[in-house]
């Protein structure tokens, strides 16, 4: 008698598999490969040309393995092969060690011995193996290659042929990662080399990456080269602050001078990634012509006095306009650059003054509503089956997240649909893109997402909506509109808005985003506002109306400032108050997405500069307010406590989790939509399009001397038919007019922009396109004319 | 010089639809660009570039590892010496530094008159005829110093005009391939079927 007992269900993962590395049992995943599973049970492979974040090419063979076979055991190159079931790989042999000696000695039969003038002797991982890996002498007596020494291959990166290994790295990353393949190997053969086109520079806004990852010296910075050796270098991890992506990254100083960045592998974030704005930019903080002493307005001049001084004139400012008027006299601009602590004191002093007139942005951003959707992360977008763009250029303005996106877009994971009045990075990475005229985006986008084909897609799967501010000179509403009509056709969609300044989201989560800009620079201009404090901002050089920034700015009796550098704005104050920078303070930070990181300090401050939160502190203290906190440890712990959006982010959970900690939506509730009127195609003239290139005159790159020259400088970029049209040729001045006044511009043909359109970047050195801009219009319209 | 000019850009074109990806007519533009201007000027390489959606660097790698693609500007007559094995044991070396003297130039080097471009070249596969040499790719077999005086004279003379054309550099992108026999004109993806020539057996 037999009875069927159910056989209990084993539940097999299909992706498993169980391999035995130098005799030990190993998990891994199908179609991982042997070097990577190697690393993670501890097993270290040599290996130069191998990088995770990238394909694999087997180009420089050191990574040889053994693995059993069918007919013994053989060599294989453990970049190359998978993993597979049973597998029994041998990291350790004779057989190996005679391979891997072998390899190393035929690369120095060409590689200089120049390691004590080399920048990458110390960290060098040729270096490092032929001492770890290496045979230790050589048999190669022949004399070695020689080529020209260093070649300036970009602006920023120069290299040296001698030393190159041929691994393939850097033409590797500029060709998949960030998609510039404009580095490639030349002359295949026995004099294979690494160059670019001639006359073709490699110009990619991402060339600093080469240097961080090349596997010996071949490619240098020229921000760092020969100024430190490694070893005497201090490394702290940090978060890059300079746009709203939130790169994690290492501050490397030597005798309290900040060196060099380099990219953390985070990978949610940034895959050890970083722009070359963000890379080098160091060279700002400690620029000559940084503020180290207060200063307080002597007649014409600003003259240096002590900080009791300064700050007991800001506090009697202060004061007297509250005293005249109230709160409403007193305005707060800025604070999106600091930290979440400088944002959290600052709102606190705000709040014990009751003051309402506050914002961080400039007028150049979104209202904080768009904080209130649904959102998603830099991980969700680039996972999603289609990315609605209706942001500004990405590849300019947060250019991590441009390769993220490019990236989901190349490995066919996502499908971008770019909504945009002017062509972007990622407009050829799109699987569509919708162009519209300023002031008619809601409408395009409405009727797009009703195509079935469109409706299609987006019903396949994640829908993320990308979010910025794409035209300075179209009012934020028509966005916030574009934004509504994609929730309303696929309500589903979740959110990454895409504000710019490194810490807005900080800034507006802790409250600094009470009032529009707009409104409080209106009020200054009309004379209601008698104290303006700009906390690290300068709305004469980043408000897009500029004639309404500097009206604003001439008709305020008194501004403090606290700020780095003397700013086009700045300089205006009554009291300017040097502020700590980047890298010279403690704090957190919060990215696009939410995130919060810990920043660190790495070098004393310039001067007698201090932190933004101190400041407050400071100036509350004076006008008889206890904010209760005195370090920014208590500072942090009060606003993990009082404000609920960074209730998870605790100093406790920040050490705990390098890679941040991501915040809630905001809790107010979405903006009554305001229907901002469709703008039609201007009968006379161009409609005007502003928008933002990576390297601008902000001081972080006007004070920085590698980066400066980069700038490409203020031209009107005007569709090659309008061109003909108007009877310019390319690159001639014409009169560019608004209502207000007009500029003469250099014009140059791009067909990226819209026939209809003109398109101009912002903050540029050259004639200033803010001129043009009002900011009480819902689009600005320009008229161009030869001259 | 100058970008492919409007005529080639149609054939250029042309050639490019008898490929599924556009990047792999670039080898056949490349001879294009040559045959238009005796060799492949930056200009061309980077209207290359644009035509089939490659960077002028990655054009640029992909010409120069071929040695007959030619950079500068080439003599009208190229003469490469073999110097692989069973010619260097026939005197290849010393018919090299013969030419080298009788032109006066170096391997490499183009005479001042433009006449000619001497080279060392790898196996021309005619061992058996060693030393040997090509002429703007003719043959010349078992080359002593005195027949490669007598080749320069009758260059020089026009005796040869006939039997050697005279344009350094190769050319042969024209050949004509019929639309049914258009070798990998349909993309990877789209192939369903076993090619017809397999006739239903598979490969070994």
């Amino acid at each position: 008698m037999t009875t069927t007992e159910p056989t209990p269900e084993v539940v097999v993962d299909p992706n498993a598999i169980n391999l035995t590395i130098n005799g030990r049992p190993v998990a891994a995943r199908k179609g991982e490969l042997i070097i990577a599973a190697a690393d993670r049970s501890g097993d270290y492979i040599p290996r130069f040309c191998y990088h995770p974040r990238m394909s694999s090419v087997g180009m420089c063979r050191q990574c040889l393995v053994e693995v059993e076979g069918p007919r013994g055991p053989m060599m294989v190159v453990s970049c190359m092969t998978p993993v597979a079931e049973g597998q029994v790989v041998r990291t350790e042999t004779d057989q190996v060690k005679r391979a891997q000696e072998g390899i190393i000695e035929l690369l120095l039969a060409n590689h200089p011995l120049d390691c004590p003038v080399c920048d990458k002797g110390g960290e060098c991982p040729l270096q490092d193996q032929a001492f770890s890996h290496g045979p230790g002498e050589s048999r190669f007596i022949e004399e070695k290659r020689h080529y020209e020494k260093p070649i300036a291959i970009s602006d920023l990166v120069l290299l040296d042929r001698e030393r190159c290994i041929l691994c393939d790295r850097c033409t590797r990353f500029a060709d998949e990662v960030a998609g510039d393949a404009l580095i490639h190997f030349t002359s295949r053969g026995n004099n294979t080399q690494v160059q670019t086109f001639p006359d073709e520079p490699f110009s990619s806004y991402f060339s600093g990456n080469t240097v961080q990852i090349c596997p010996v010296g071949a490619l240098t910075a020229q921000p760092y080269r020969f100024k430190a050796r490694p070893w005497d270098l201090e490394k702290t991890e940090s978060t890059c602050t300079t746009c709203s992506v939130g790169c994690r990254i290492t501050l490397e100083s030597s005798r309290d001078e900040l060196l060099r960045y380099q990219g953390v592998d985070s990978d949610p974030v940034n895959h050890g990634w970083l722009c070359d704005k963000g890379r080098f930019n160091f060279e700002s903080v400690k620029s000559d012509a940084r503020l180290s002493n207060p200063l307080v307005r002597d007649g014409a001049s600003l003259v240096e006095t002590s900080w009791s001084s300064a700050l007991s004139t800001a506090a009697s400012i202060i004061t007297s306009a509250l005293r005249s008027g109230g709160a409403t006299r007193v305005a707060v601009l800025g604070g999106a650059r600091g930290t979440n602590e400088d944002a959290h004191a600052w709102a606190k002093l705000a709040d014990a003054l009751a003051i309402d007139s506050v914002d961080a942005q400039l007028g150049d951003g979104l209202p904080a509503a768009v904080l209130a959707y649904p959102q998603a992360t830099i991980d969700d977008a680039s996972r999603a089956s289609t990315i609605i763009l209706l942001s500004p250029d990405l590849k300019e303005e947060l250019p991590i997240l441009y390769l993220r996106l490019r990236d989901a877009s190349e490995k066919k994971r996502s499908r971008i649909l770019e909504f945009a009045s002017k062509g972007s990075g990622l407009t050829r990475y799109a699987w569509k893109s919708v162009p519209h005229m300023p002031g008619n985006q809601a409408k395009v986008v409405a009727s797009t997402l009703s195509e079935s084909v469109v409706s299609a897609q987006l019903a396949k799967g994640s829908v993320v909506v990308v979010v910025g501010r794409s035209n300075l000179a179209e009012s934020d509403e028509y966005t916030m509109a574009a934004l509504d009509a994609v929730m309303a056709a696929h309500p589903s969609a979740t959110v990454l808005p895409v504000l710019r300044r490194g810490n807005v989201r900080g800034a507006l989560s802790a409250g600094l985003g009470r009032r529009d800009a707009v409104d409080i620079l209106t009020d200054a201009a009309n004379g209601e506002i008698d104290c303006l404090v700009l906390v690290g901002s300068d709305p004469i050089a980043d408000f897009p109306d500029t004639d309404l920034a500097r009206r604003a700015l001439a008709a305020v009796p008194n501004i403090i400032a606290v700020d780095t550098f003397a700013t086009a704005s700045s300089t205006k104050a009554t009291v300017l108050l040097p502020a700590a920078a980047f890298g010279e303070k403690d704090g957190s930070t919060t990215n696009l997405e939410g995130r919060v990181t810990r920043l660190a300090r790495k070098v004393t401050v310039n001067g007698t500069s201090r932190p933004d939160w101190m400041v407050a502190l400071e100036l509350a203290d004076i006008l008889g307010h206890d904010l209760g906190v005195a370090s920014v440890a208590e500072v942090h712990a009060d606003l993990v406590s009082s404000n609920p959006v960074f209730g998870p982010a605790t100093r406790a959970a920040l050490s705990a989790h390098p890679d941040g900690v991501v915040l809630a939506p905001l809790a107010t509730a979405t903006s009554t939509p305001v229907a901002p009127p469709v703008a039609e195609k201007p009968g006379f003239g161009h409609r005007l399009v502003v928008g933002r290139k990576l390297y601008d005159n902000g001081r972080n790159v006007s004070e920085s001397p590698s980066l400066a020259p980069l700038a490409p400088g203020s031209y009107l970029h005007m569709h090659s038919l309008d061109l003909e049209r108007l009877g310019a040729a390319d690159g001639a001045s014409v009169k560019v007019s608004g209502d207000r006044t007009s500029i003469v511009m250099n014009v140059v043909a791009d067909d990226s922009v819209q026939r209809g359109t003109v398109w101009a970047a912002w903050a540029q050195s050259g004639a200033n396109i803010g001129e043009l801009i009002d900011a009480t219009k819902w689009v600005n319209d320009v008229r161009v004319e030869t001259l | 010089m100058a970008r492919l000019s409007e005529e080639n850009v149609r054939l250029a074109n042309e050639i490019i639809g008898r490929y599924p990806r556009a990047r792999s007519a670039m080898i056949p533009l490349l001879h294009l660009a040559q045959e238009q201007d005796g060799h492949v000027t930056n200009e061309a390489m980077t209207h290359i570039g644009e035509l089939v959606g490659a960077t002028s660097a990655e054009v640029y790698g992909t010409a120069s590892f071929y040695e007959m693609f030619k950079f500068e500007p080439v003599g009208k007559y190229l003469i490469n010496i073999c110097g692989t094995m069973s010619c260097a044991l026939m005197g290849a070396e010393e018919l090299m530094h013969h030419a080298e003297h009788r032109l006066g130039v170096k391997l490499g080097g183009t005479t001042d008159d433009g006449m000619f471009t001497l080279e060392r070249a790898e196996c021309q596969a005619a061992c058996t005829e060693a030393p040997c040499l090509q002429v703007n790719y003719r043959y010349r077999f078992r080359v002593a110093d005195a027949d490669f005086d007598s080749l320069v004279d009758d260059l020089k003379a026009g005796r040869l005009n006939d039997e050697i054309p005279a344009h350094g550099t190769v050319a042969r992108v024209r050949q004509h391939i019929p639309v049914d026999r258009g070798v990998g004109a349909v993309p990877p993806e789209d192939v369903t079927e076993a090619p017809t020539w397999m006739d239903g057996k598979a490969a070994l």
